[in-house]
């Protein structure tokens, strides 16, 4: 139990840094350790302890795996979150070139 | 013509692959393929609403049988109230592609324009048709990126500040459903929609299915921006080119917010009284606050975008009305009238919304801005702006020839039915409210003579931006129709029972 506990408090380190700091840069990391915390947490549901991995072959009796599904969803969702951490990157990119600042206090033209 | 639930999504994901490659190459290519392939998802939806279905329409991607009573395949449904999302999804969608053909000239890359509007649709027809969890937060994913790209296509400094907020709420909120289909996984070990319903029946609240429950609301409310929520969605819808702002305003909010909210919460998850009142108070909020932060608007855009999480504010409140009278197995009728009043209210509010942000458009393709102070008598040189921005106005405010009243009455007839008053009483108020602000918008932009500055920019408005508009502004008043018993039993009421049959979501598709 501690270690889902742990992932979770990985979660929350990461919402941390998404919230309170000013650079844009640290932003788009903190969302990434968001990110892996939920993956890291997929991984961990689908393990089973002294699992094999789900192979299938013939010579062996009752063998215990660990389950293959969590594992597929792990790889899906590292391939969204490859293209949302992308963009996020290229949008901070461009908002540098416009603004010339990665301060998000300064990047404030809408308001209300 | 048979009934192909996976061609929802093949054609426009097709369309936005081959719009960058062949467009590179064929003049004017993107523009046609997005046409017909919008036009044909409409006729295809309409078209089974004529000759009828056999509902649940389920498609097994791969033709994976289901072993042992286990789905294993990914399934696709094409039931009543997806039947009722996609139809509304599509038409908005074919409307705003034709509106963009003449307003997006002014914008280079134009394939990009109109693959990432094809990919869009894809991704939000997958979350209507899925019936797999998973597979539901993929295509969720699909239709935001391709949306957070597109309210940034502008690439000046404010589209790109509203993406990156967009963006960075929009990514949590989807952390946190990914974190709650882990969890739902962890709990059924399964996925598919239908097998965790059947499994969730037998097993009683624990404390993991609660904080899954409060994790999928959140994650959802945050993608439809209901009022604690809401903070992205001024900026961004105001930020996007306005047939873009027309889709996200119009259908993005509804088919990833509160269609996935009210799949999960009616048909997945056994109702309890806490997550029916919390609905309920979340809907009141967006309703009440909603508008009032939208009074002292005076960019145009940012004053409709306001409005929106006010309106969602009715569709949200009449279905939670009805989750709650189900609870309490109380009068069903009241229970599918108030639900039918939120439905109804969906699509109406698709269309009169989407109308008013392309009218904003047109505004802003005429004079260049889109302050109201800076506008003005524009009522003589754009009479077809006016006259469309007149009607939508009155549809939203809810005065009676138009549909938004109907859906409004629905609404508070259920409301005062289910003895809310209160929640009555402040429909009524919010109502008020609303017709005060808009008619804010039609003096300022339209008359106001004497302070006009505006000079026109363009001589006359494309033919197909006006062509969107006079049809959306006609669909406004026929919708009414739909209040009407014969038109309600083809469009409204098979949605309804879907979700008032709660239990029987799971037995249609896995059978007993």
């Amino acid at each position: 139990m501690t270690v889902y506990v742990m992932c979770f408090i990985l979660f929350l380190v990461g919402l941390y840094g998404v919230l309170t700091r000013r650079n844009l840069i640290k932003i788009v990391i903190g969302f990434s350790i968001m990110e892996f915390s939920c993956f890291l947490f997929l991984a961990m549901i689908g393990y089973i302890e002294n699992g094999l991995a789900p192979i299938l072959k013939e010579e062996m009796e009752n063998p215990v795996y660990v389950d293959p599904l969590p594992q597929a969803m792990v790889l899906t969702a590292i391939v969204i979150g490859l293209a949302t951490t992308a963009m996020l990157l290229a949008i901070a990119i461009r908002i540098y070139k416009k603004y010339g600042t990665f301060d998000i206090r300064k990047v404030n033209e809408l308001k209300g | 013509m048979e009934l192909i639930p996976a061609l929802y999504i093949i054609i426009p994901l097709l369309g936005a692959f081959l719009i960058p490659i062949i467009g590179h190459f064929v003049k004017g290519f993107q523009k046609t393929i997005s046409v017909i392939i919008t036009l044909f998802l409409v006729f295809y939806s309409v078209w089974f609403y004529i000759v009828g279905y056999e509902a649940p329409a389920v498609t097994k991607v791969g033709g994976w049988e289901a072993v042992n009573g286990v789905p294993i395949a990914i399934y696709l449904i094409y039931d009543g109230l997806s039947a009722f999302i996609i139809l509304t999804v599509n038409l908005i969608a074919f409307l705003s592609t034709v509106y963009a053909m003449g307003y997006i000239k002014r914008f280079t890359a134009e394939n990009n324009f109109y693959a990432l509007l094809c990919l869009m649709i894809a991704g939000m027809n997958g979350v209507v048709l899925s019936g797999d969890i998973f597979n539901m937060y993929v295509f969720l994913e699909i239709a935001v990126i391709a949306s957070y790209a597109l309210v940034a296509f502008g690439t000046e400094k404010r589209e790109l500040e509203a993406s990156f907020k967009y963006q960075v709420l929009g990514g949590i909120a989807s952390l946190l459903i990914l974190f709650a289909v882990g969890l739902l996984y962890w709990q059924t070990q399964t996925l598919n929609l239908a097998d965790i319903s059947a499994i969730l029946q037998y097993q009683d609240q624990s404390p993991a299915l609660i904080f899954t429950e409060v994790l999928l609301i959140v994650g959802f409310g945050l993608k439809e921006a209901m009022i604690p929520f809401h903070a992205w969605l001024p900026d961004a819808h105001s930020s996007a080119p306005s047939p873009i702002s027309a889709m996200l305003s119009g259908v993005l909010i509804k088919a990833v917010g509160v269609y996935a909210l009210i799949r999960l919460f009616f048909n997945i998850f056994t109702i309890t009284y806490e997550v029916s009142l919390l609905i309920v108070v979340l809907g009141t909020l967006s309703m009440v606050i909603g508008v009032l932060l939208a009074i002292s608007q005076w960019d145009l855009k940012r004053l409709l975008a306001y409005h929106s999480i006010s309106q969602m504010g009715y569709v949200v409140i009449g279905v939670g009305i009805g989750m709650m009278i189900i609870f309490e197995d109380g009068n069903r009728t009241v229970a599918a009238l108030s639900i039918a009043g939120g439905l109804f209210h969906l699509i109406n509010h698709a269309v009169f919304k989407g109308l008013l942000f392309l009218d904003a458009g047109a505004i802003e393709y005429m004079s260049g801005t889109r302050n109201l102070k800076e506008l003005g008598g524009l009522s003589q040189k754009m009479p077809v702006t006016s006259s469309t921005s007149l009607g939508a106005s009155l549809a939203i405010s809810g005065i009676p020839p138009f549909n938004g009243f109907f859906s409004k009455l629905l609404i508070i007839i259920a409301a005062v039915r289910a003895e809310f008053y209160l929640l009555a009483a402040l429909a009524v108020f919010v109502n008020f409210v609303t017709l005060g602000s808009f008619m804010k918008f039609i003096r300022y932009a339209f008359f106001n003579m004497k302070e006009s500055k505006v000079s026109l920019k363009a001589k006359k408005l494309p033919f197909s931006m006006k062509f969107s508009m006079i049809t959306m502004v006609i669909l406004c008043v026929l919708m009414s129709l739909m209040v009407f018993p014969f038109f309600r039993d083809i469009l409204l009421n098979p949605a309804v029972d879907v979700l008032i049959n709660t239990g029987e979501y799971a037995t249609k598709i896995i059978g007993s």
